[in-house]
């Protein structure tokens, strides 16, 4: 077991990944994952799709299971004990790339629904946070009214607003800007942005390069089901290893 | 002239509407002719005069005062109120079991998915009638004789004749619990409204409201029940003679309908469910569990309430199925509407016309009513859509 | 850093393959494990106990209940009237006739459903336009030196098809009509076709049997006596016309109106473009709902037995009365409910094959 004083320590990692595999039926999507997220860490995962970056990230917070290796948040590990997964998911937030806001729930009660139902808060209580965190994503006004009528950047603001209510140790964005409007992907990056400021983890899975050059600590390649390359920002995108990478940097950095 | 105004499409439209006008009109005039003449030399009356008549016949199940000496008016609430019965019994009946196979159809069990499968497919792909038959034939009319009931407990008896249950009795104060239970619902119902102009005004619920509320429904009965000194027994059946006396008997001919109702109508109703279900897209259950939901929260907070609007249209058409199928119940005897009113009363009297034009009203008002508070409630729980 | 590549593996025994289908989909959670164990030893408790009843116990043939052994079930009692069952009191050496209608209509079946053969336009009219006629020849006769047999010697499995048959047949043509009557821009058709297709989804189906039954014949004069089985038809069409009608109004809705604007501007006249470019398509849209509409039909066809007709449940109703056959109702009723179910289960697993085979596309 790991010491709780040691756990909130700034160094020792969030997130361990140990030699994580996992199948498809026969098909090979996850080979030999190693990773580790320090506490505030912010890092960036791109790759061409079918890489297996998402199946990654889904993992972490059990959405999938993985066969072989080891996924340890918090101290806890992920394995079939439900009590293990819901703490996990207690302490982890995730941003989807097709929202998933609850189309029959207020935006406020969105944000509410899990810390009443989870955390037991009561629901002045959770309001007052939720209404905090709306604040936050800059759509406070737009509390009282159903997903179907905000846009698709006000719908990923208030996702990530529902996620911060649950006070997560970690987010994990599934590519949150992919399905979005040209216009609108700068509202939720500068929310994304001012989040990795205030010291958040983060893993984001994104092709947002621009997002990725300020904010990552760490940059992350994956194609084929593995990890191809791990770097600095700036090693990554001035110097990258490999040719996959170098391929895969040109293709996207040419439009 | 009159090719011009063949060609040109209004004119033809008015020719043709007045056309099917006097088509309905002579094909009626048609009609009501030969039935006066039949009718005349068959010697039948018409009007509804005869509802006013003695009815001369009993009826083994009511739920209203009747006997023999009652109008032909009592026959037909007395049917009415038991296809009534009988069709709240399966209705409540049908919805849990059909939402549990549902639900049980879209396990991640695969044994579980399968049985409720097999269970709907056997089920929604043999008549009603057929059905009814089984329970009532085949499953109850084999039970044993009075004397040899099957017993649970020595309170619950079960036999040939029907099924047998102990009831509570109310020796004293029944009426002052009845108005103040009908009291409390008012109340209720005062504290639902407030709330939602509360909400609607300020975005937020009056705190304890469902506490509250119950507490009213539950309390104000059985507070006042006991300030008055009311006082309650059981009253148990027991064998008198060829059948048992008190408690609360169920004809068997009740009970095969009720199965039978349910167990058919359930198949259905679970399609409907399992439909709606799956038309909740995966990132919705994916979103809830993220937020560390457990699995049943997530259905329940999530994923029914989303599902119930693609629910609800085909629900209620599953519900008024139900209605109107009850009248099977002629089949085998249970004193529903057509059983009694358009069976033996028709039979008595002979006035068909009247007698099957009251029936046929009667579903015929049902429907309408059901499909137009259906429909209230459905654009009630539609989503605000951009 | 630059790393080695790995190489894609087999996955682990356990989550692959009948284990890992086992350990996925029946005991993933503790929960589940015990619903299965609970399911498993429900159905090891009640399956061979039921084919001990049903199969080894059973007996086959004799002449009444008496000589049937008390363990299992008693196949005698369908065995011995199967005849009965199937024609009927149909006179035994004219049942040819029966077969023949029997083999008709399973070859048009056969020869409009199975996707390989040609013709399907020729086997389509046959169906809807031929069939009908020399069906009604072949088993009433009359006609071409055909002995004429009266309806009331009809009756079992051959009266449930009979209804069945023409119901379907008749309830198309109409619903759609009546769907193109409903969605009329002439007001008066309108409101014609919709207080009668509102007025016959109303009411329960017994009720609408009750009035074919007894006023049907008060609105014709006494001259005119219409059969017992054709009163029952016109019920059954009356009332599945009305649920037919829904159906394909549903289909003609979902096509856009383009297709409509579009046979306008070539010059097309109304029936012309209905029946060449809207209901085609419309038709095809609702094929499933259709399917559903004959099964619920087939199945309404049991409740003539209230008025007195002698279908296929009906007939074996009548037969478990018979002192001989007593205690022998769940046999009779299972074999009633395995035929029914045999055509309705056919009937919406093609359905649904039509309904994936479009999805492909």
């Amino acid at each position: 077991m790991l010491n709780m004083d040691n756990n909130k320590d700034a160094l020792s990692p969030v997130i361990e990944v140990s030699q994580v595999n996992k199948w498809y039926g026969q098909f090979h999507v996850l080979r030999d994952i190693n990773l580790k997220v320090m506490r505030g860490e912010k890092i960036v995962i791109c790759g061409p799709s079918g890489s297996g970056k998402s199946t990654l990230i889904r993992c972490i917070n059990a959405l999938e299971e993985h066969q072989e290796g080891q996924i340890i948040v918090d101290g806890t590990e992920l394995n079939r004990d439900l009590k293990n997964i819901e703490k996990i998911r207690r302490d982890v937030g995730m941003v989807f790339q097709s929202f998933n806001l609850f189309p029959h729930l207020t935006v406020l009660e969105n944000c509410t629904l899990a810390p009443v139902w989870v955390r037991k808060e009561s629901r002045a209580e959770a309001e007052k946070t939720a209404m905090q965190f709306l604040e936050r994503v800059q759509i406070p006004d737009q509390a009282n009214k159903y997903p179907g009528q905000l846009s698709g950047g006000q719908q990923q603001r208030v996702a990530i607003a529902r996620s911060l209510c649950m006070n997560p140790e970690v987010m994990l964005f599934d590519e949150p800007t992919s399905a979005l409007d040209p216009e609108m992907i700068k509202e939720v990056l500068d929310v994304m942005t001012e989040l990795a400021h205030e010291g958040m983890t983060m893993i984001c899975v994104t092709h947002e390069m621009g997002f990725a050059r300020t904010v990552a600590d760490r940059m992350i390649f994956m194609d084929d089901g593995q990890i191809i390359e791990e770097a600095s920002p700036e090693t990554f995108f001035s110097n990258p290893a490999s040719e996959r990478t170098q391929q895969f940097l040109g293709q996207i950095l040419s439009h | 002239m009159l090719l011009r105004l063949w060609r040109d499409p209004a004119w033809r439209a008015v020719f043709f509407q007045v056309l099917l006008i006097a088509l309905v009109f002579l094909g009626g005039a048609w009609i009501v002719n030969n039935t006066l003449t039949n009718l005349e030399s068959r010697g039948i009356s018409t009007g509804f005069d005869f509802l006013s008549q003695t009815a001369g016949f009993g009826i083994n199940q009511t739920l209203i005062e009747y006997d023999e000496s009652f109008s032909f008016m009592h026959t037909f609430v007395v049917g009415l109120l038991n296809t009534l019965l009988v069709s709240s019994l399966g209705v409540l009946f049908a919805t849990v079991l059909g939402f549990l196979m549902g639900v049980a159809r879209l396990s991640s069990n695969w044994l579980l998915a399968k049985i409720a499968a097999v269970y709907i497919e056997i089920f929604r792909n043999i008549p009603l009638l057929l059905q009814i038959f089984f329970w009532y034939f085949a499953v109850l009319g084999v039970l044993p004789s009075p004397r040899q009931s099957i017993s649970l407990f020595d309170s619950v008896f079960l036999n040939v004749r029907g099924v047998f249950f102990p009831a509570p009795v109310l020796d004293s104060g029944g009426m002052v619990a009845f108005w103040a239970f009908l009291a409390a619902v008012v109340i209720v119902g005062v504290i639902v409204l407030l709330n939602r102009r509360q909400r609607k005004n300020t975005g937020r619920p009056l705190p304890w409201i469902k506490t509250i509320s119950l507490a009213v429904l539950l309390g104000l009965p059985t507070l006042s029940f006991w300030l008055t000194n009311g006082s309650l027994h059981w009253d148990f059946p027991a064998l008198k003679g060829f059948n048992f006396r008190g408690g609360v008997g169920l004809l068997p001919e009740l009970v095969a309908l009720w199965f039978a109702l349910t167990i058919y109508t359930a198949a259905f109703i679970a399609e409907v469910v399992r439909s709606g279900i799956e038309s909740v897209s995966k990132g919705q259950k994916e979103a809830a569990a993220a937020l560390g939901l457990r699995p049943g929260r997530v259905m329940n907070l999530v994923v029914i309430p989303q599902a119930m609007r693609v629910i609800i249209p085909p629900l209620t058409n599953q519900y008024l199925n139900l209605i109107k199928n009850s009248s099977l119940a002629t089949a085998i005897g249970y004193p529903d509407l057509v059983n009694v009113f358009a069976g033996t009363t028709l039979n008595q009297t002979g006035q068909a016309i009247e007698v099957i034009a009251m029936t046929m009203a009667v579903y015929l008002t049902i429907s309408l009513t059901v499909s137009l508070l259906m429909n209230m409630y459905n654009r009630w729980v539609a989503l605000v859509e951009r | 850093m630059q790393r080695e590549m790995i190489e894609a593996r087999k996955p682990p025994v356990l989550s692959v393959g009948f284990i890992g289908w086992c350990r996925e989909k029946l005991f993933a959670t503790p929960t589940n494990s015990l619903v299965t164990v609970a399911i498993l030893y429900g159905l090891f408790s009640l399956i061979p106990s039921f084919i001990q009843w049903a199969f080894v116990d059973a007996t086959w043939a004799g002449a009444s209940s008496s000589e049937c052994s008390s363990e299992g079930a008693c196949w005698a009692f369908i065995s011995s009237r199967l005849d009965q069952f199937i024609y009927g009191f149909y006179p035994q050496e004219l049942s040819w006739r029966v077969d023949l209608f029997f083999i008709q209509l399973a070859a048009v079946l056969a020869w409009l459903m199975i996707p390989v053969l040609p013709g399907k336009k020729y086997s389509l009219a046959y169906g809807l336009i031929v069939m009908p006629v020399t069906s009604w020849i072949i088993l009433a006769g009359g006609l071409l030196g055909l002995e004429p047999v009266d309806t009331h010697d009809w009756g079992g499995l051959m009266v449930t098809l009979v209804l069945a048959m023409y119901g379907m047949l008749a309830s198309l043509p109409i619903g759609v009509l009546l769907a193109l009557g409903r969605r009329s821009e002439m007001p008066v058709v309108k409101t014609f076709c919709t207080v009668y297709i509102e007025l016959w989804r109303g009411v329960p189906l017994i009720t609408v049997l009750f009035m074919a039954s007894v006023m049907l014949p008060l609105f014709v004069p006494e001259e005119i006596v219409f059969d017992k089985l054709v009163r029952a038809m016109i019920g059954i069409v009356m009332f599945q016309s009305a649920y037919m009608a829904e159906v394909v109004r549903g289909g003609l809705q979902a096509i856009p109106k383009g297709q409509q604007e579009a046979s306008d501007s070539l010059g097309m006249g109304y029936w012309q473009s209905m029946c060449l470019v809207v209901l085609p398509q419309a038709i095809r849209l609702v094929i499933p709902g259709i399917v559903n509409t004959f099964i619920a039909l087939f199945k309404d066809t049991s409740l003539v037995l209230v008025i007195g007709l002698f279908d296929l449940l009906s007939i074996v109703q009548a037969g478990l009365n018979d002192p001989a056959w007593l205690g022998t109702s769940t046999e009779g009723y299972l074999f009633v409910g395995f035929v029914f179910w045999i055509f309705c289960f056919g009937m919406s697993r093609y359905s649904q094959s039509l309904e994936n085979n479009r999805q492909e596309h």
